[in-house]
């Protein structure tokens, strides 16, 4: 039987979705676009931003790697013994918004600031239902054209 | 702003046992007004900083606590928590309560005693979803990376100045006795030391640590009633993040940017006092890493960006350099009691300006001085402080 696998939360990201985007959202008035849903926009204090699913792809704008277990509220299975750095930095969806989000299937020597970047969802822990929950996360895009 | 410093007093930087922040305030505190030459019963109001005790699992005071100790006088005691610019708001409060005309003679007051690592918070204070934390995001250390490593990427700024600014502040803080780290290291042992957050090495970030600094002010055209050496101050300046600037606990950016709060808050400050970056004999800017040291130099109009790479490699911020910087070691080699932070920089710069600091002392008799704390979440504070 397949593990079952439920979001971290709900409204983060589409899901169950073949191709799941971010759920940001859209300001009526000024058009800006943030991440996650807003209550009412940060920027002209608009209320009832509408809901605007993010690219899939984008190019990475900074990243740093994450060299120690961080503390509550993180949630990984990690313990200090079995810990090991993982990577994260911001990803800028062009015409949209830099999302800030875990990065996966890189290393430091291979990250570089402007290469093209692409979603993908990823475990992060099994709750105590044995359920699997997932996250999302960017990855260096599959080379094209060569 | 006619507002003067007319008494500092400091409990050593570090981590101390069998002591809490409130003591370590309230000796602070006494030997502020013994530098002053003045009582508790005489001072008409004070702002007390602390931030722990509002942290999850603290077992800290609110710095009201503080008039249990040194006396119940009546007097208007406002206890400030402004996250890690709390004890430069501390300050600012109190200068502006002068500067209305409400009060003439008061205390700034700041102290923190904060445990081991990075400081752990909930997402949902700070007005964030659960799952940022949940994730691994939620960290202020990887912030500070992020942001270094796309101003290097932009301006050109080298891993090995990274170490150099964070050499210089042990450096700094080996000649400083109320400095907690006062062992020089190497810029070789820096860069090999274990990597925290790439590009930033154990050693090029600071800790929480416990201290506390207090400061008493009075009206400009008082001070020689208790000092023959008052400092004055010429302009204190609060403010918060805009949208767009690049800020700790930030799921995403806009793709519009803007300034830091740092540099509202510089430009402000530098307006009021009238006086320009390059008038400037000595500066403490917020060094959480030592990237952010080479960023707040800009920021603050120090200089301009990407200039901090041959500055630094010239010695321009040795305290024998042109504009010397972080002078007691900063926060690398002090640690970051976030309630005092921000107060130990103004303590440092009057001792600089009295000509009071010892082996670190700036030659060539400072007289204009200026200082920065900057954090979460997204806030930024300036003072600039003259003979």
């Amino acid at each position: 039987m397949a593990v079952q696998q439920v979001p971290i939360a709900d409204g983060v990201f589409t899901w169950p979705a073949d191709a799941p985007q971010l759920i940001g959202s859209e300001c009526p008035a000024c058009e800006v676009i943030v991440f996650p849903r807003a209550v009412n926009c940060p920027r002209c204090a608009a209320d009832a931003p509408r809901d605007r699913l993010l690219a899939r792809t984008g190019t990475l704008w900074t990243w740093t790697t994450q060299g120690f277990l961080p503390k509550w509220p993180y949630t990984g299975p990690e313990t200090e013994d079995t810990f090991s750095p993982y990577l994260l930095g911001y990803v800028e969806l062009p015409g949209e918004v830099k999302v800030e989000t875990r990065i996966v299937g890189a290393t430091p020597e291979t990250l570089q600031i402007g290469m093209p970047m692409e979603l993908t969802i990823v475990p992060h822990r099994v709750d105590d239902h044995g359920r699997e929950v997932v996250s999302f996360a960017f990855r260096p895009s599959e080379a094209r054209g060569s | 702003m006619n507002v003067a410093i007319v008494g500092i007093g400091i409990h050593p930087f570090g981590r101390h046992d069998g002591i809490s922040g409130l003591d370590m305030g309230t000796i602070a505190t006494q030997q502020a007004l013994r530098d002053a030459g003045i009582e508790w019963s005489d001072a008409q109001f004070a702002f007390g900083g602390s931030l722990d005790y509002t942290l999850p699992g603290s077992s800290e005071s609110n710095p009201d606590a503080l008039v249990s100790r040194l006396g119940l006088t009546g007097l208007q005691f406002v206890s400030v928590q402004n996250g890690c610019a709390t004890a430069g708001s501390a300050l600012a409060m109190a200068a502006n309560t002068i500067e209305s005309g409400a009060f003439d003679l008061g205390v700034a007051i700041g102290f923190d005693k904060h445990g081991r690592g990075a400081f752990a918070a909930d997402p949902g204070v700070h007005g964030l979803p659960s799952w940022y934390g949940e994730v691994g995001l939620f960290v202020t250390t990887q912030f500070f990376a992020q942001k270094i490593n796309r101003y290097m990427h932009e301006h050109g700024i080298s891993v090995d100045t990274l170490a150099s600014v964070a050499a210089k502040a042990f450096r700094n803080g080996a000649r400083n006795p109320n400095a907690w780290r006062r062992t020089p290291l190497s810029e070789a042992e820096i860069l090999s030391a274990r990597m925290l957050n790439w590009p930033l090495t154990q050693y090029m970030l600071c800790s929480p640590s416990q201290g506390a600094v207090a400061v008493v002010l009075c009206r400009a055209d008082q001070a020689h009633r208790y000092t023959d050496r008052p400092i004055y101050l010429r302009g204190a300046a609060v403010r918060t993040r805009r949208f767009g600037s690049f800020e700790v606990f930030s799921p995403y950016l806009p793709l519009e940017q803007s300034p830091s709060p740092t540099v509202d808050a510089a430009r402000a400050c530098f307006e009021q006092a009238a006086i320009a970056p390059t008038d400037l004999d000595v500066a403490q800017v917020q060094d959480s890493e030592s990237g952010a040291e080479i960023m707040h130099m800009a920021e603050c109009g120090l200089c301009a960006d990407g200039e901090q790479e041959a500055l630094i490699r010239d010695g321009a911020t040795e305290i024998g350099g042109s504009l010397p910087i972080n002078t007691d070691g900063g926060l690398l080699a002090n640690g970051e009691p976030v309630g005092a932070s921000g107060m130990r920089q103004v303590y440092e710069v009057v001792l600089q300006l009295r000509g009071d600091a010892g082996d670190r002392q700036v030659p060539g008799s400072p007289r204009v001085g200026f200082t920065q704390v900057y954090g979460a979440p997204g806030i930024g504070a300036c003072t600039v402080l003259t003979t």
